[in-house]
């Protein structure tokens, strides 16, 4: 064949070979198919192990119950019961060890969450004890009077 | 065209050779390892919400994006919650402000005031992933990022993301955004370092009214599996074929 027609086939073939070689660098051993199906399991093996080792933040009334029994025993006998610590304490990892004090909320849209009065018929949270934040002792933070691990207890 | 019988014979036996190559990538499997090919997981997890318990309070939210790292202030959340207030005539308001982070504190929907007597029912609809069976977004993946686990979660690969976004358009569902910090997509996973080492997911734990819940599909002794295959529950755009696996129970026909 004519140079003019070899020398851009060989330059073609020789990219593909770099690519083929680069690709057996850089494309890491797990990656494959993991699975029954290309369309769905073709994926980095050890990407799974990443994200199980992601770390977790909130983690639950029974890593409270240690230090603070007290006040964990008094929230679970209250309506407030179901509610976990970390809702309104912040997330509990690195604490005490790393962060000493939680960032405590103890703004009142915290407890217009739920409380805040919405007339919906068919919604569950018209059954909540609810107040309109509007009308109900507006400077006030609601902690003032109530106590959040027992609202039953009026401070005042 | 003549053919000798040596060029025959040498025709034949290469012939044959060269056909038998690609036989060689075959291997035979022992029992045990076929048995461990065909067996399924022993997990397949799934997702239950309860609107008619859901008050949109939004603490799932908020504890989802401060156990995931979603910036907390950027508009992107891998779950959240609308709320449908239908009134009497025949309108659907919805709004999700902040995707619900900070709960729904006021009864005005986009700054528009709604009689309550004009009222005719509201609710509200916490959402997520669905883990479809057929996922979308896994399918358009140019580069095999995302995928589904052998237990059924659909992952993202952060370290082989390439941030083109495919998989944000293809998501019928809208669960997929682009992660401000990391440069890629990003999705809820059922906080899969939680299911994986037997904890519930962030939403479900810090749920104070039991509307989300997490379920294995594969464990008969499941009870939240135990009421999905026993109730009357419903599942979102079915009609995409996607087999989202987070059921509703009751799901109102308003809900898109």
């Amino acid at each position: 064949m004519k140079w003019h027609v070899l020398r851009p086939l060989w330059l073609a073939i020789g990219l593909i070979a770099a690519i083929l070689v680069a690709r057996q660098f850089m494309v890491p051993d797990d990656f494959g198919v993991h699975g029954d199906s290309f369309t769905y399991n073709y994926h980095r093996l050890s990407n799974v192990q990443e994200w199980k080792d992601f770390p977790a933040k909130y983690l639950g009334r029974e890593s409270c119950i240690e230090c603070h029994e007290e006040n964990f025993q008094k929230n679970q006998a209250s309506p407030h019961a179901p509610i976990e610590c970390e809702n309104c304490h912040g997330p509990g990892a690195g604490h005490p060890d790393d962060i000493e004090y939680l960032p405590l909320n103890t703004t009142r849209e915290l407890c217009l969450r739920c409380h805040e009065s919405l007339e919906y018929p068919s919604s569950r949270r018209a059954d909540l004890p609810n107040i309109r934040n509007r009308t109900h002792k507006r400077r006030r933070e609601c902690i003032s009077c109530h106590n959040p691990h027992d609202p039953r207890e009026d401070d005042e | 065209m003549s053919c000798s019988r040596r060029d025959f014979l040498q025709k034949a036996v290469g012939g044959t050779l060269v056909s038998a190559l690609p036989l060689s990538a075959f291997t035979l499997l022992t029992v045990d390892e076929a048995r461990a090919i065909v067996a399924e997981s022993k997990t397949r997890w799934a997702f239950l919400v309860d609107t008619r318990e859901c008050v949109g309070c939004g603490l799932c939210v908020k504890a989802c994006k401060n156990e995931n790292e979603i910036p907390y202030d950027a508009p992107v959340t891998r779950t959240w919650v609308e709320r449908y207030v239908v009134t009497k005539d025949g309108e659907t308001h919805i709004d999700s402000p902040l995707g619900g982070r900070d709960g729904f504190i006021s009864d005005k929907i986009r700054d528009e005031e709604i009689d309550p007597d004009d009222i005719t029912k509201a609710f509200f609809v916490p959402k997520l992933c669905n883990q479809c069976d057929n996922p979308a977004c896994v399918q358009v993946c140019p580069v095999g990022a995302t995928y589904q686990t052998e237990d059924g979660v659909v992952l993202v690969d952060r370290k082989w993301c390439i941030g083109c976004g495919y998989c944000i358009m293809a998501c019928p569902y809208g669960v997929r955004f682009f992660h401000p910090v990391h440069k890629v997509a990003d999705k809820c996973n059922f906080c899969y370092h939680r299911i994986s080492n037997g904890r519930d997911p962030a939403c479900v734990e810090n749920c104070p009214f039991g509307a989300r819940k997490i379920a294995n599909l594969r464990d008969p002794d499941d009870p939240v599996t135990k009421i999905i295959t026993t109730e009357r529950v419903s599942v979102l755009k079915d009609e995409y074929g996607t087999k989202p696996h987070v059921f509703y129970l009751g799901l109102d026909a308003n809900v898109r």
